[in-house]
C-alpha cells in the first residue's frame, strides 16, 4: 500500500497581504510560511494515523515549488512520513500545471490513494486535487471528513450540499481531506531528529500547459468603521439593517 | 459559442445557488452576444421551462437516473458530452461542494482554465478576466482563462438572480453515462433548511453562549431572520454544535448578505471565513472585543439580554406575531 500526500505552503493566517510592483505580485517580505492547514492537519496526520495502523503503508509526501518550500516539507517530515519528493519549479500560479505535476509523480510512483487538503486557503482553488484525479481517470472524494482503508477499499464521509453522506470505493482513489479527519500534531524531538536523514528527492517537471494566469490583485476597500448601537436601543439596530442596509 | 449554465439540483429540485449562476450566465451571454443555456443532470420535479424566467433560451435534460447522485467522475464525462453538443464555450457553477467536486474535473478533460470563485462578472475587454476571492477574504485576484473553453465558478451571493418572465425550451439530452464507481452506503441530509454556505443570512454562536442549553436565543433569531445558524471553532470542537457550522480558516467559508455574530470575539481565523459577508453585526459584552474592527454595526452588552429583544424587535418588523 502507498499513499502520496500532496502539501501546499502557504502564508501564515495572521500575515498582512500585501502587494508590489503595481498589486501584481504578493509582498513576501515578513510573510511566514506554513504548511497548507488542510493539507497538514487533515491529510498528512490522518496518513500518519494509517499508516500506524498498518506499518507497511509506504508514505510518500509530494510538494510542488522551489527550494523554499524544503524547510516546510521537513517540518511535515517530522511529523511523520518515509520520503518526500520536490518537483522543482516556479511556476505555481497554475492548478492545471501543479496537478500535471502530481498527477506525473502519481503515475510514477503507482499509489493507491492520493491525498489533498480540501483547498489552499491562499488561493482558495479547491481544484489541485479533482484535476489530479481526471488527469488519471480515478475516482475523485471531495471534502472528505472521514477516511479508513479496508483491504484494497477505502471506507469515507464527506460533505454535500446541505448534509453528509458516506462512501466506498475500490482504491486507487483521490481525497480531498478536510476537518474531522484527524486532530492537528506537533512534531515531537524524536520526529525531527529523524526528518533530517530522511530522503528529500528533487525532481524535474515535465512539460504541462498552464490554463490561467494571474494578472493583479487588489485589497478589500477598507471597512467604513463599525456603527455602534445602545444596548437599551436594539429596535435602532433592526431599523438600520432594515432601511439602511437593507440585508432584512 | 453559447455559455452552459450547470443547473445543480439535489432531490429533484434546483438549488437556490443555481438561480444565481443562472443569472450570471445570462448576463455573460449578453455581453459577450451569445446565448445563455443551462443544464440539468438527473431526475426533476421542477418545471425545467421556468429556469427560461433567469435568461437561458435552453435547458437540456439528461433524465438519466444514474445521475441523480453526484459522482464526480460520471458527472464530469456526462457533463463534457453535453459540452461537446451545445458547442459551449464558457461554463458557469455555483461554487459550492458539487462544482468543487466536478468543475476542476472537467477543466482538466477539457483543458479548459477554471475560476474558481469568483465575484464579479469577467471583463472581456482584453481577454477572459474574472474576480475571484484570495487569500480567505484578504484580498482579490484578477485571473485570465487563456483557453477556447473557460469555466467560472460564482460565489453564493455574489451575484443577484434576477427572474423575469421567459420560458426556456427544455431539450431531452441522451448520452451515454457510466455507471459510478463510488458507492453511497449512507446519507444524512440536514432536510428542509438552506445550506449555510447558500444562507443569504447566518446567525452564528461561539464560547459566549457558554453551553449548548443556551443555543434556543439563537436558533429563535436565525427562525425570526429566515437565517442559517453557524458558530465558531471551539464551540464545535466542544460539541455543543455540528461541526458543519463551524465557520472560520478551518471551517465553512461564507458570504452571506448579513452576518450576526453572537458572542464571538472575532480571532483572525474566525474572521477568514466571515470576512466576505456583505453586512456584519457584533453583539459582545466586551467593546474591546477584536471583531468590533471588522464589524458594520455594533452592539455592546450581554447577549442573553439583547438577542431575545432583537428577536422580539425583528418578528414585529417582519409582522411576525
Ligand atoms: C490555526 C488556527 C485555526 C483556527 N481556525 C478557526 C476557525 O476556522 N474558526 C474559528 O472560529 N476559530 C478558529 N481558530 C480559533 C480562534 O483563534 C479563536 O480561538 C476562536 O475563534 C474563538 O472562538 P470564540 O470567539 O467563540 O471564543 P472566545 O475567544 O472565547 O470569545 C468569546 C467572546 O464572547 C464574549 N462574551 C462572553 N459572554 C458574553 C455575553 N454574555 N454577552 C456577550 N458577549 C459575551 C466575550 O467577550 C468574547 O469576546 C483557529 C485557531 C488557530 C490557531
Ligand atoms: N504546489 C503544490 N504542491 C503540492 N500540492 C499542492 C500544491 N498546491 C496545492 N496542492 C494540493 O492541492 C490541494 C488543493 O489546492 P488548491 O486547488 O490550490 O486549493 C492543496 O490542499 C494541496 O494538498
Amino acid at each position: 500500500m502507498k499513499i502520496l500526500v500532496c502539501l501546499s505552503k502557504t502564508p501564515d493566517t495572521t500575515a498582512k497581504i500585501t502587494f508590489k510592483n503595481g498589486n501584481t505580485q504578493l509582498e513576501e517580505a515578513g510573510v511566514q510560511w506554513i504548511i497548507n492547514p488542510y493539507d497538514e492537519w487533515y491529510a498528512l496526520v490522518r496518513a500518519i494515523e494509517l499508516k500506524e495502523k498498518d506499518p507497511t503503508i509506504v508514505l510518500h509526501l509530494l510538494s510542488v515549488g522551489g527550494a523554499d518550500l524544503d524547510p516546510i516539507i521537513r517540518k511535515a517530515l517530522a511529523l511523520g512520513g518515509d520520503e518526500a519528493i520536490r518537483v522543482n519549479t516556479t511556476e505555481t500560479s497554475d492548478s492545471f500545471y501543479i496537478a500535471s505535476q502530481i498527477a506525473e509523480v502519481a503515475r510514477q510512483g503507482g499509489y493507491d490513494l492520493i491525498m489533498t487538503g480540501k483547498e489552499t486557503i491562499d488561493y482558495n482553488g479547491a481544484s489541485i486535487g479533482g484535476m489530479v484525479a481526471e488527469l488519471l481517470d480515478l475516482p475523485y472524494i471531495s471534502a472528505a471528513s472521514k477516511l479508513d482503508l479496508n483491504g484494497t477499499t477505502a471506507n469515507l464521509s464527506r460533505e454535500i450540499d446541505g448534509g453528509e453522506e458516506a462512501n466506498e470505493v475500490s482504491l486507487p482513489v483521490v481525497v480531498s481531506c478536510m476537518k474531522g479527519m484527524a486532530d492537528a500534531r506537533i512534531p515531537n524531538m524524536r520526529g525531527i531528529m529523524a526528518a533530517r536523514t530522511k530522503p528529500l528527492k528533487v525532481v524535474e517537471p515535465v512539460d504541462a500547459e498552464k490554463l490561467t494566469t494571474y494578472v493583479n490583485y487588489e485589497l478589500p476597500p477598507a471597512k467604513a468603521g463599525v456603527k455602534m448601537v445602545s444596548a437599551d436601543n436594539v429596535g435602532e439596530l433592526v431599523r438600520l439593517l432594515h432601511e439602511e442596509a437593507r440585508v432584512i | 459559442m453559447a455559455v452552459l449554465i450547470f443547473a445543480d439540483q439535489a432531490e429533484g429540485h434546483i438549488k437556490k445557488a443555481t438561480y444565481e449562476a443562472l443569472s450570471y450566465g445570462a448576463k455573460i451571454a449578453e455581453l459577450t452576444g451569445t446565448t445563455a443555456e443551462a443544464v440539468v443532470l438527473g431526475s426533476v420535479s421542477d418545471d425545467l421551462g421556468a429556469l427560461g424566467q433567469y435568461g437561458v433560451k435552453k435547458v437540456y435534460h439528461v433524465a438519466n437516473e444514474a445521475l441523480n447522485h453526484l459522482d464526480a467522475q460520471v458527472y464530469t464525462k456526462a457533463l463534457a458530452e453535453v459540452v461537446q453538443q451545445s458547442g459551449a464555450t464558457v461554463l458557469v457553477f455555483a461554487h459550492n461542494l458539487t462544482a468543487r467536486a466536478i468543475a476542476p474535473r472537467l477543466s482538466a478533460r477539457l483543458k479548459a482554465g477554471l475560476v474558481a470563485g469568483a465575484v464579479g462578472l469577467p471583463d472581456t475587454t482584453n481577454g477572459f478576466v474574472v474576480k475571484k476571492n484570495v487569500f480567505s477574504g484578504k484580498a482579490y485576484a484578477f485571473v485570465k482563462l487563456n483557453t477556447d473553453i473557460k469555466i467560472v465558478s460564482l460565489n453564493p451571493n455574489a451575484y443577484k438572480a434576477v427572474a423575469g418572465t421567459g420560458v426556456a425550451e427544455v431539450v431531452p439530452t441522451t448520452i451515454t453515462v457510466d455507471s459510478p464507481k463510488v458507492k453511497v452506503t449512507s446519507s444524512d441530509k440536514v432536510a428542509g433548511e438552506v445550506p449555510l454556505t447558500e444562507a443569504t443570512v447566518v446567525v452564528s454562536g461561539g464560547r459566549g453562549l457558554k453551553g449548548p442549553e443556551n443555543w434556543g436565543i439563537v436558533e429563535d433569531l436565525a427562525k425570526a431572520m429566515g437565517a442559517a445558524t453557524a458558530c465558531s471553532r471551539p464551540v464545535a470542537d466542544s460539541n455543543w454544535r455540528p461541526h458543519h457550522e463551524h465557520v472560520g480558516q478551518t471551517g465553512e467559508a461564507i458570504s452571506p448578505n448579513l452576518y450576526v455574530a453572537l458572542g464571538i470575539s472575532g480571532a483572525i481565523q474566525h474572521l477568514a471565513g466571515v470576512n466576505r459577508s456583505k453586512v456584519i453585526v457584533v453583539i459582545n459584552k466586551d467593546a474591546e472585543a477584536p471583531f468590533f474592527k471588522a464589524a458594520d454595526y455594533g452592539i455592546v452588552g450581554d447577549i442573553f439580554e439583547i438577542v431575545p429583544k432583537l428577536t422580539e424587535e425583528v418578528k414585529k418588523l417582519k409582522g411576525i406575531a
